[in-house]
């Protein structure tokens, strides 16, 4: 494997890892403002709180993570995305200030107001919208390099239908995998209102999010042909991550093993987000970018690395430690701590 | 918008950001290392009050330190939408720290997550205690990672330009700047400094409101004696930051001592005025002082102003800043210390209303002089963002809606700013300690 690949691999693992987690905090915000809203707020509200809590800030290190990386291993995407992405960046960094500032002036300070809930709930979909336009942008044909410097044509970003599909499936992937988690969470503390509440959002979602993800990949074809073909040589993986899919409805939907549909899930979308990276590959950002011209000096590749191995053995025993506590410890679930 | 106008809203924008940030950021080196030292004290003495003091120290904490993470991920990622340039440079050459950085903010993160809902959940409190220490650590090297990479930029090294190429990076040799020791010991000492006066300051405030609580009188006495430590530590390594300087970056120390004439045996100005260009009004003037600051010998020569470029000159307002943080700093070391001493001596006059006024002023003071000293250090480092290799102009993005985002971040930090206010007055007002020792001895 060359550094290149390592150090891609890299990020795209703790890019996941965000999606993951984030996606399961942000649809949290959102059915809880919707409980809010629907007067449901009794169901949903406590075992929201009591998973989101201690984690929030993990969340969110694994996006600073990302765009840190990023920066240091392929340094040309701070002059690319950096001058392109000022505007929607820009949105989203205030998107999470205003969840940032959910968790410290309600949670923390008590300043209840519904206005906050709201606010916090609907964030919750505009920044994966906001997020999600990066990768419309990397497929290429929005950016253009002019003697001026990078420009970012909104006006063709906006009226792409690619672009839609994308913030439509961050969407309802969001709320998918974010229902099935609180199903498996809620069904642990004994809530059976709360899981067939969450159980019946879990389904709803799922057809969406299965829909959107095929509809993604037709349009890929009339918008960057070269990348639908080798999303198409992919097959395989994508047949895998479709039985993953079925797998965790099947389990929903049967009221079986909500651990395992969970586990599947996770499955179903890492074989699904590693295949599109590969299908990426070495394109950074079409045409411009590869991961081969924008790779950072090699004396400090292998610094990274080195210091990503060092820090990996401390992070996956503190995680344990953090999940142990807060997602596999009975009493805290129930409650009862 | 032409390019001298993204340049210039980029600053603005980094200005305010890094400002608002350093508040937070601070207080989140600081104040774990004071609950940590509370809560030690309260286990070894048995002292329910210090652990109080620990618990309620936390919950004010959080609360900064959401808005510290919310305000680090803005100017992180504005770096790179700000200074596309300079972070492509960065990125081959010290992404190391910045890397390094993250690994920090991990483990204070899923720590601090633990601890703080974890009180009451350790039949052994030492165990519970132990949770904070990589917190602590954690807050700690995150300062340590960004100041190793603005000491880079003061003194860059670690690479060769060949060619338009980069060869021959050394990552850990970048780290290891000569700018490095001084910058973050200084910056360290400052946040511990500044987070004990903060405290001291909440303390003083209750007992001049009309409590006469114990527990106010031994948070004051503890969080002063911290304070002074610190700001010795903060005064003798701000003067080695001056011989670094001297080194290093001698068109600095001479914009920040209005020092125009290389010579022997120069003596320092303290405050006044510039007047027409170069001429010092109202100067407090102390002879050799300035060859003993630099150098350590009243003789040494002290390189000016006139050894440089005009366009290589930072702006010389500097001056007044480093008047203001020195003043503070030596103000309130003297503070810590009347009061320390006081105490020790039974002295009445450190429990009278005015020298409780003046601890309550020392907190903002502190917090001033961090504003005072990176305004400093980083307006003292012009034309320059990588010294003597990239210009600021240069940096700078090209994108030319950087005016709009300006306004949507000024109003992001308004909100923010009045937010954590509002909660945390509400939070120690709705809780006064009184009630809050009571209902603990009722539960027992
Ligand atoms: C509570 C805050 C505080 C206090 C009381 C002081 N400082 Fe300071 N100073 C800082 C907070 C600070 C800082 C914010 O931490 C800076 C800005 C950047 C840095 O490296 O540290 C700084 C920078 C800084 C620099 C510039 C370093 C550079 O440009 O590379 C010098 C020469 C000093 N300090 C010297 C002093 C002296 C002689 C002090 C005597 C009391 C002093 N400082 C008190
Ligand atoms: C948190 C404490 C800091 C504060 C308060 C601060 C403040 C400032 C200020 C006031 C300027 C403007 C100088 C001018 O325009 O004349 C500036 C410039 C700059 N700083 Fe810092 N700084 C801090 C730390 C850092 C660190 C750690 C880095 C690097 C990782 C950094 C990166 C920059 C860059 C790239 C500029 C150039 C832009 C400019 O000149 O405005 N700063 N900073
Ligand atoms: C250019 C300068 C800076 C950048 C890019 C930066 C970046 C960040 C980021 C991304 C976070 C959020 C981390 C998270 O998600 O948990 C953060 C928080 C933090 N930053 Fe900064 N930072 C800068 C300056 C500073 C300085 C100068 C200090 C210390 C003197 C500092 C100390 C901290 C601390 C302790 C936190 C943790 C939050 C807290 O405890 O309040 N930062 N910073």
């Amino acid at each position: 494997m060359t550094y290149e690949i390592i150090g891609i691999a890299v990020l795209w693992l703790f890019l996941f890892g965000y999606v993951i987690v984030a996606s399961i905090d942000f649809g949290a915000g959102f059915f809880n403002a919707y409980s809010v809203w629907t007067n449901k707020q009794h169901i949903l509200s406590r075992i929201i709180q009591r998973y989101l809590s201690p984690v929030w800030e993990v969340t969110n290190v694994f996006l600073v993570f990302f765009f840190v990386g990023i920066v240091g291993f392929f340094p040309k995407t701070a002059y690319y995305y950096g001058t392109a992405l000022l505007v929607p960046a820009s949105i989203a960094i205030v998107l999470l200030a205003i969840r940032g500032s959910y968790y410290a002036f309600t949670t923390y300070g008590s300043l209840r107001h519904n206005g906050w809930t709201y606010l916090y709930g609907l964030s919750g979909l505009f920044i994966p919208a906001s997020l999600s336009i990066v990768l419309t942008i990397s497929e290429g044909g929005f950016v253009n390099e002019l003697p001026s410097g990078i420009s970012l044509d909104y006006w063709k970003l906006f009226t792409s239908p690619l672009t839609w599909s994308i913030v439509v499936l961050s969407l309802t992937s969001v709320l998918y995998i974010s229902a099935v988690f609180l199903t498996w969470y809620a069904n642990k503390a004994g809530d059976h209102l709360a899981t067939n509440l969450l159980r019946k959002y879990a389904l709803i979602w799922s057809v969406p999010a299965i829909i959107t993800a095929t509809g993604i990949i037709v349009e890929m074809r009339t918008h960057n042909p070269i990348h639908f073909q080798r999303l198409v040589d992919l097959w395989p993986l994508f047949g895998i991550s479709f039985l993953l899919f079925i797998s965790t409805v099947y389990l929903v939907a049967k009221r079986m093993r909500y651990g395992l549909a969970f586990i599947m899930l996770v499955g179903q979308f890492f074989v699904a987000f590693f295949a599109y990276g590969i299908s990426h590959y070495p394109y950074l950002l079409y045409p411009y970018l590869t991961i081969y011209d924008s790779f950072t000096s090699e004396g400090m590749a292998v610094a990274l690395i080195v210091a990503f191995i060092a820090g990996f053995c401390l992070l996956v025993p503190s995680l344990y430690l953090l999940l142990r506590l807060f997602l596999f410890n009975k009493d805290y679930v129930q409650g009862n701590r | 918008m032409g390019n001298e106008q993204s340049v210039f809203f980029s600053r603005v924008l980094t200005e305010l950001t890094l400002s608002f940030h350093i508040i937070y950021a601070t207080i989140g080196v600081g104040i774990p290392l004071m609950i940590f030292i509370a809560q030690w004290i309260g286990i070894k003495k048995q002292d329910e009050h210090y652990i109080l003091l620990a618990r309620r120290w936390t919950r004010g904490f959080v609360i900064t330190v959401a808005v510290g993470v919310v305000t680090g991920t803005a100017i992180g990622l504005q770096l790179s939408l700000l200074w596309p340039n300079f972070m492509e440079l960065a990125g081959n050459v010290i992404a190391l720290p910045l890397f390094m950085e993250t690994f920090a903010f991990f483990f204070e993160a899923i720590f601090l997550g633990i601890y703080l809902y974890t009180w009451d959940r350790f039949e052994n409190q030492k165990k519970h205690l132990l949770l904070l220490v990589p917190v602590a650590i954690g807050a700690s090297f995150s300062a340590v990672f960004i100041t190793i990479v603005n000491a880079f930029m003061n003194t860059p090294q670690g690479f060769e330009f060949a060619g338009g190429e980069l060869i021959n990076v050394q990552p850990i040799v970048a780290m290891l700047n000569p700018a490095m020791p001084t910058k973050v010991a200084h910056v360290l000492a400052t946040a511990y400094m500044t987070s004990a006066f903060i405290l001291a300051s909440i303390g003083a405030f209750r007992l001049l409101k009309g409590s006469d609580h114990q527990y106010h009188k031994k948070a004051l006495f503890l969080t002063m004696k911290i304070a002074l430590v610190f700001s010795i530590a903060a005064a003798v390594i701000g003067d080695f930051s001056g011989k670094y300087l001297a080194e290093y970056q001698p068109e600095k120390l001479a914009a920040y001592e209005w020092h125009f004439e290389t010579e022997e045996g120069a003596s320092l100005l303290l405050y006044g005025v510039l007047e027409d260009g170069n001429e010092v009004k109202y100067a407090i003037e102390i002879p050799y002082g300035l060859s003993i600051l630099a150098h350590g010998n009243p003789n040494a020569e002290v390189i000016g102003l006139d050894q440089f470029p005009e366009d290589e000159i930072p702006p010389l307002y500097i001056h007044y800043l480093f008047d203001l943080m020195v003043t503070i700093g030596m103000g309130l070391a003297v503070l810590a210390l009347i009061y320390v001493v006081g105490v020790w001596t039974k002295r009445q006059f450190i429990h009278s209303r005015g020298f409780r006024w003046l601890i309550v002023a020392s907190g903002p003071l502190a917090m001033l002089a961090i504003e005072a000293g990176w305004w400093l250090t980083e307006v003292g480092r012009q034309p320059w963002v990588l010294r003597g290799l990239l210009r600021t102009s240069e940096a700078a993005t090209t994108n030319d809606q950087v005016d709009t985002m300006l306004v949507l971040f000024a109003g992001l930090y308004l909100v923010l700013g009045i937010g954590s206010v509002i909660v945390l007055k509400r939070m120690f007002r709705n809780n006064p300690v009184e009630q809050e020792l009571q209902d603990r001895q009722e539960k027992r």
